[in-house]
């Protein structure tokens, strides 16, 4: 290596590092303030400190977090409705698109535009009728070995989820991936007589690991991370998922400790995940956008 | 399951030679078959669809004609047109300066003219009584009212495309910026990767909380900062309390933010574009901004397609920064029309004016949508 | 996350139990009578000693009688009523509710409330101070165990340094002594904000509660109290306007700050003066102990005035068991049970009888004056459905006159939005 070659990777460290910083900077602080006591994160505030874990170290607003909410609750909630709604809605979203790019039935070039177009209705656009709606739906449970209605769909868990299952722009990215799949496959199945479901299930399915890693992926952070609707749609406790529960320390008692610790707890997980699958990560994001 | 093929296969080609009529049966059981499958295969994820997409919008759109609150003893009524018309109107008028009897301007003691109050103008004429200010501007001795019925709106109209305008090209060319710097074989890039990455993780409620944070005037990171390096020259800014800085900041906080997706998905672009190409023009001594321009660029040209129209249609739905930052404030400079469908069709209640914004929000951004894909196709065309 | 597609099973289910909607509309649910009989409570989410000392009331009625079991749930105070609007919408409202007192009327006309007469007895509800009920059409729907009592908060040492006469209740400060007072702390040095008056607490009822009462005092209202339906010359009148433009004044001149970044100034000696309720009376005596000076707010003109009506309790009309709500609300409103919260976190009882019982607040007691002041000088909010908007409008525009918009244009924009508020719902059964 030249000098001079040395020299401009040297700048080009400086470069990324300086970008770094500023990039890594409000997470580190936030984490790394959530361990002190509240006068320590204000005095460090200034200087490197900030998001080094020097000084004296506590975990009070951890405890404080625990203390006045149940944290573990909506940690719990959050696990079962992002978990159940990627599952379904990996199993949903791919059958759609299977049947759209690899069967034969009449209707289907209308679904598929249908489907396209329905990808740009944002969430937002249609939550204050969805809020009506769900109002009127009924819950089903058992009771005594009968079937009876207990509510409405409102504050429950599967209100959190079923709307978020069939998601327009999921089926597109499967659709092109099974697109691209030879159709030979399962030409020679079919002759087998093995019904379309046993093709997906057996052929499709085994041959298609990155679009599920990409779509669980995506479908992963969009579930973790809903805000507006169950403000609106949950109010129990028992249902309430993590982010909606933060508002629980902008009460009028504003302790910045306690909301950087809840707020660094409901990140590190999916922090510590994306590190680990890093790479994964990665390169199912990079691969959706560059078919689209 | 192999093993059968080899079986079936000269058993159906020995049936079908004795008896056509067989065989056309068989090939239409299963075409029978496959459209059932498709039908049934299909049907989860569009019921699904329709239950929680078209139907919610249908419901808005059948709601935004009538007067429908979220609760209340009364009964529901139509309105006809009468939410869009509240949404949508604006207008203006021209005003006089006030006269004295002797026909001189009637002038402040600042020596500016004098006008008469707009607002008993306004509610006393039946053609003006539900409009409002919107904004005004003074020229010699008239002035000029532009008027609107709801003026939270078309400022919040506004708004949006103003975050829209900031935050596409920032946010992209940030992102563009990023891939290209670590689009290059070093050690440890894959870790700036990730870091620049790491934002998108981060849930926007906690990413806006903790910016809260930093941009607060007086303990704020940002101002200590701003003012350290510039000697105290600059600031302090009341960022998120400034009408004129509330939305830059909430613009670049989101660009922050989320440009990690668009970084990772211009890399894979990137790295789809031939090395002969680069190294052609190196022989041929062509510099490195004119590669970028000459090969980089056209090479990212369906990237940079896709990536604009989604992060402006993702753009155009702005509401959580807003809510848990600045609540739309100061003075409406950050609210939204998602922001205001919200307020209006929940938090007051006002269902059916909420979804008249909805359904005015879908126009707009379906009217884009078809306006960006027009443009970048007849680029292509070109 | 290879290969297959795990859960699909659950996936199924799920999705044909919960959509399957056709079935079982006739079905009723044939609940077992399982003894006692569960009685669901909403509240804020507050401080613990709050919740503590609620928490024990509540055990001790569940333990008093064998039929009810009382069981209270916490919800973030930021979206309160929006979470009551959305659970009220289906039909999941909890028997007993915690409401604030000048939302009631709403709730009420919605006909989510059950009046309070016939199911809680007369006797208990008729000592109670007046802003200690929520009353609509000549019924109350709603009665508390307290009363909360804004004050003015601040530091014998602090004042006696800087030459400011302490306020009483017989001399509360004029609108030139606050000013006066203001500007030889800020000229002191030591605050470069002298007074909090918890500008950042925006969205849930506080600027309404805080401030429409310094409205009165200028000689204005929120709305025209003669007949609910115009705001017209009142919120935007003369009077609102010598408000605004004092209310504006101080940011301007930096004796409050806009937004401060939490709620422990005062506590910290960041600030020398704390407009705040009496919740806070005990953090303040933990910083500054017997240093610690309350005083009235002062009079604009027409009395110095506070905002009557703290949170309440009210019966949900989607309870089934009203009688044991009933019961519930009852035993909570009794002197002992007042005394006890009030002893428990220093909040002031709304009970006569309640207030003799504790040391703090009976004749002569240390904290007596929150007592008279409630009494005495506490205005209750516009007791209209529409108050909601009134909060909301108001809200609004203070909030903009604090950022430095116009103040007659941000008063009139919040005449506009409650009237139209008001034709919208006809009257909110109000009528000419």
């Amino acid at each position: 290596m030249t000098a001079n070659k040395r020299l401009k990777t040297l700048a080009w460290y400086l470069v990324l590092a300086g970008l770094g910083y500023l990039f890594l900077f409000p997470l580190l602080f936030m984490i790394v303030s959530s361990f002190k006591p509240e006068s320590a994160i204000f005095t460090d505030l200034y200087s490197l400190r900030a998001i080094l874990p020097v000084g004296e170290l506590t975990l009070d607003n951890y405890r404080g977090v625990f203390e006045k909410s149940r944290i573990g609750y909506y940690f719990l909630n959050s696990l079962l409705i992002t978990g159940g709604t990627v599952i379904m809605g990996l199993f949903v979203n791919s059958l759609l698109a299977y049947s759209l790019s690899r069967l034969e039935w009449r209707g289907q070039k209308l679904i598929l535009s249908a489907v396209i177009a329905l990808m740009i209705i944002p969430l937002e656009a249609v939550v204050v009728p969805m809020l009506l709606l769900v109002s009127k739906l009924p819950t089903l449970g058992w009771e005594e070995g009968r079937l009876v209605i207990e509510g409405s769909w409102m504050n429950t868990r599967h209100v959190q989820m079923l709307p978020f299952v069939a998601n327009a722009f999921f089926i597109f990215l499967f659709y092109q991936f099974f697109r691209d799949i030879p159709k030979d496959f399962d030409e020679a199945a079919k002759l087998d007589g093995a019904s379309p479901f046993q093709i997906y299930r057996h052929i499709i399915v085994p041959m298609s690991g990155p679009v599920f890693a990409t779509v669980a992926i995506l479908h992963f952070m969009v579930m973790w991370n809903q805000y507006l609707w169950p403000i609106m749609a949950v109010q129990s406790e028992a249902v309430r998922p993590v982010m909606p529960g933060i508002q629980i320390f902008f009460g009028r008692e504003t302790e910045w400790g306690e909301i950087l610790a809840y707020a660094s707890f409901i990140t590190l997980p999916v922090l510590v995940v994306f590190m680990i699958f890093q790479k994964r990560f990665v390169r199912s994001l990079a691969g959706a956008g560059i078919k689209g | 399951m192999h093993s059968n093929i080899d079986e079936a296969r000269p058993r159906r080609l020995a049936d079908g030679a004795g008896t056509g009529e067989a065989k056309v049966t068989t090939y239409r059981q299963a075409r029978r078959r496959e459209r059932r499958f498709g039908y049934l295969l299909s049907f989860p994820a569009l019921l699904g669809l329709f239950m929680f997409l078209v139907l919610p919008f249908l419901m808005a759109v059948v709601l935004s004609f009538s007067d429908q609150r979220l609760l209340s003893p009364n009964q529901a009524e139509w309105v006809g047109l009468r939410n869009y018309d509240r949404l949508l109107s604006v207008s203006w008028l021209v005003q006089e300066a006030e006269r004295s009897e002797l026909g001189e301007v009637v002038r402040t003691a600042e020596g500016e003219p004098e006008f008469p109050a707009l607002r008993t103008l306004l509610r006393g004429d039946p053609a003006y009584r539900e409009y409002r200010e919107f904004t005004s501007w003074q020229w010699g001795e008239k002035r000029y009212v532009l008027l609107a019925k709801d003026p939270r709106f078309i400022q919040s109209f506004l708004n949006t495309l103003l975050f829209v305008m900031l935050v596409v090209p920032l946010q992209c060319g940030l992102a563009l910026g990023l891939a290209l710097l670590i689009n290059r074989q070093l050690r440890g890039i894959s870790v700036f990767r990730a870091i620049f990455f790491s934002p998108v993780v981060t849930s926007i409620v906690v990413v806006s909380i903790v910016w809260t944070f930093l941009y607060h005037r007086d303990v704020g990171v940002l101002n200590h900062y701003l003012q350290a390096l510039t000697f105290g020259l600059v600031g302090p800014i009341d960022w998120l309390g400034d009408p004129d800085w509330a939305m830059p900041s909430i613009v670049i906080m989101s660009a922050w933010q989320a440009c990690g997706v668009q970084m990772l998905i211009f890399l894979a672009g990137l790295q789809g574009i031939s090395q002969d190409l680069y190294e052609a023009a190196e022989l041929d001594g062509a510099g490195r901004w004119s590669q970028f321009w000459n090969i980089t660029l056209p090479g990212l040209r369906n990237t940079l397609v896709f990536v604009i129209l989604s992060t402006t249609v993702q753009a155009f739905g702005l509401f959580t920064q807003v809510d848990v930052m600045t609540g739309g404030g100061p003075q409406g400079s950050t609210s939204t029309v998602m922001f205001h469908a919200v307020a209006k069709g929940f938090r007051e209640q006002d269902i059916a004016y909420g979804s008249a914004v909805s359904v005015v929000f879908f126009l707009v951004i379906l009217l884009i949508a078809l306006l960006q894909k027009k443009f970048f196709d007849a680029r292509e065309a070109k | 996350m290879q290969k297959s597609v795990p859960g699909r099973r659950f996936g199924m289910s799920m999705t044909t139990l919960s959509l399957g909607m056709s079935v079982a509309l006739s079905m009723v649910a044939a609940t077992a009578h399982a003894d006692p009989q569960r009685i669901e409570y909403w509240r804020t989410e507050a401080s613990q000693a709050e919740i503590e000392s609620q928490q024990a009331a509540i055990d001790r009625f569940n333990q008093s009688q064998p039929r009810w079991r009382v069981e209270m749930s916490r919800l973030p105070a930021g979206s309160y009523t929006e979470a009551m609007t959305a659970a009220a919408l289906a039909g999941d409202l909890p028997c007993v509710m915690y409401i604030d007192q000048p939302v009631a009327p709403n709730f009420a006309w919605s006909e989510f409330l059950r009046p309070l007469d016939g199911l809680v007895p007369a006797e208990t509800l008729a000592p109670l101070l007046e802003t200690a009920k929520a009353t609509y059409g000549g019924e109350i729907y709603a009665a508390g165990q307290n009363e909360e009592v804004l004050v003015l908060y601040g530091r014998r040492s602090v004042l006696e340094e800087h030459g400011i006469r302490i306020a009483t209740l017989d001399h509360p400060w004029s609108q030139a002594e606050f000013l006066a007072a203001l500007e030889a702390l800020k000229q002191g040095g030591d605050f470069l904000y002298p007074l909090d008056i918890q500008a950042g607490w925006t969205g849930d009822e506080w600027y309404s509660y805080a401030f429409g009462p310094w409205l009165l005092s200028f000689g204005g209202d929120q709305i025209d109290r003669g007949n609910y339906l115009y705001a017209e010359g009142v919120l935007n009148g003369e009077e609102v306007l010598a408000w605004g433009e004092f209310f504006q004044g101080l940011f301007e001149a930096g004796y409050v700050d806009r937004n401060p970044s939490d709620n422990r100034g005062f506590d910290q000696g960041r600030v020398a003066l704390n407009y705040v309720g009496s919740w806070e009376l005990r953090n303040h005596l933990d910083a500054w102990g017997d240093d610690l000076v309350v005083m009235p707010v002062p009079d604009f003109g027409h009395g110095t005035t506070i905002g009557g009506g703290s949170w309440q309790l009210g019966i949900s009309t989607q309870c089934d068991a009203p009688e044991g709500a009933a019961a519930f609300v009852d035993f909570m409103l009794q002197p002992a049970e007042i005394a006890e919260a009030a002893r428990a976190r220093i909040t002031v009882p709304s009970h006569p009888q309640a207030a003799a019982l504790t040391e703090d607040f009976r004749e002569g007691g240390r904290w007596r004056f929150f007592y008279d002041y409630a009494e005495a000088h506490a205005r209750l909010r516009p007791a209209t459905p529409g108050y909601p908007t009134i909060s909301s409008a108001f809200e609004r525009a203070a909030r903009d006159i604090r950022d430095g918009r116009d103040v007659q244009e941000a008063l009139d924009e919040a005449v506009d939005a409650i009237e139209r508020d008001i034709a919208d719902n006809r009257g909110y059964g109000f009528h000419e």
